[in-house]
């Protein structure tokens, strides 16, 4: 199948869920959200959110098991890059209260102007981290 | 039967399973395409814009229609953000994110649908970001 079509079925299917979460739930399914909730919580408020994580975890391991082209290629960035980059993301989603899937899907299905802006000005951070990436410092 | 606390642990297990398996078929957890999607000036690769398209339009018309009833199907109440104004945390928060997200090329529901492929990378940068979720309840305080 073409790349196109496996990203809208996959971009459904995470639709789906965020919808499930909600209808089933009542809960954003917002991925760093949940995962702040899965350190800081306790009892049944993080049980879910444990499941859920786990869910995650397990719903990306199945397709690279029946098939190995959903299997990515090994991440290019270094060990530094690694953990700048992943401390900002944790940061940033926990200071700016969410992601890709809370903000960037949940909050702009419910139309909310914080979701849309925050999604506005990651998306550009993200294009300019990028470019000083790939063509300032990095070359190719 | 179930209680309805088990059918709520229970929903959460199988969304974030669809989640997972939605992640790793859309092409979210390669980060030389996601980074490929937010590198204007190269080889734009757009598969990323289709990713979100999907979500997005499954998310808007589901919540149309459950976000009518009166509640979930197995909890009091529906638990929506209340939060409405611009506040510089958000700003500087998607920010950093942002930034983040592009010089790695994983933002966090994908790097947790790839632990799975147990590369190195991966579970540094899930390491350090659950330190940098960890530091933001610190800091979030403050500001």
């Amino acid at each position: 199948m073409h790349p196109f079509v496996l990203a809208l079925i996959g971009g459904g299917l995470v639709g789906l869920a965020a919808v499930m979460m909600m209808a089933l739930k009542g809960r954003i399914a917002g991925v760093s959200g949940i995962l702040t909730g899965s350190l800081i919580e306790s009892g049944t408020e993080r049980l879910w959110r444990i499941l859920f994580i786990t869910g995650v975890i397990i719903g990306g391991a199945i397709p690279v098991l029946l098939s190995s082209d959903f299997k990515p290629p090994i991440p290019q960035s270094g060990t530094l890059l690694t953990i700048i980059g992943g401390l900002a993301v944790g940061l940033g989603t926990g200071i700016g209260s969410g992601c890709t899937s809370g903000h960037g899907i949940c909050g702009i299905a419910r139309l909310s102007l914080r979701s849309i802006i925050a999604t506005c000005t990651f998306m550009a951070a993200g294009f300019i981290g990028v470019y000083l990436l790939k063509h300032v410092f990095g070359g190719a | 039967m179930p209680t309805q606390k088990t059918w709520q642990q229970l929903s959460a297990l199988v969304s974030g399973l669809i989640f997972g398996v939605g992640m790793a078929i859309s092409g979210m957890t390669n980060t030389d395409r996601v980074q490929g999607f937010l590198d204007l000036a190269g080889a734009w690769d757009p598969t990323l814009a289709f990713v979100m398209g999907g979500g997005l339009i499954v998310t808007f018309i589901g919540y149309k229609f459950v976000l009518k009833k009166p509640s979930p199907l197995f909890s009091d109440t529906f638990h929506l953000p209340t939060r409405t104004d611009i506040d510089k945390t958000l700003l500087l928060g998607a920010v950093l994110f942002g930034a983040g997200w592009g010089l790695v090329g994983y933002c966090p529901g994908p790097a947790i649908a790839g632990l799975s492929y147990a590369y190195p990378t991966t579970l540094l940068f899930v390491a350090t970001m659950l330190i940098g979720l960890f530091l933001a309840r610190i800091i979030s305080r403050r500001l």
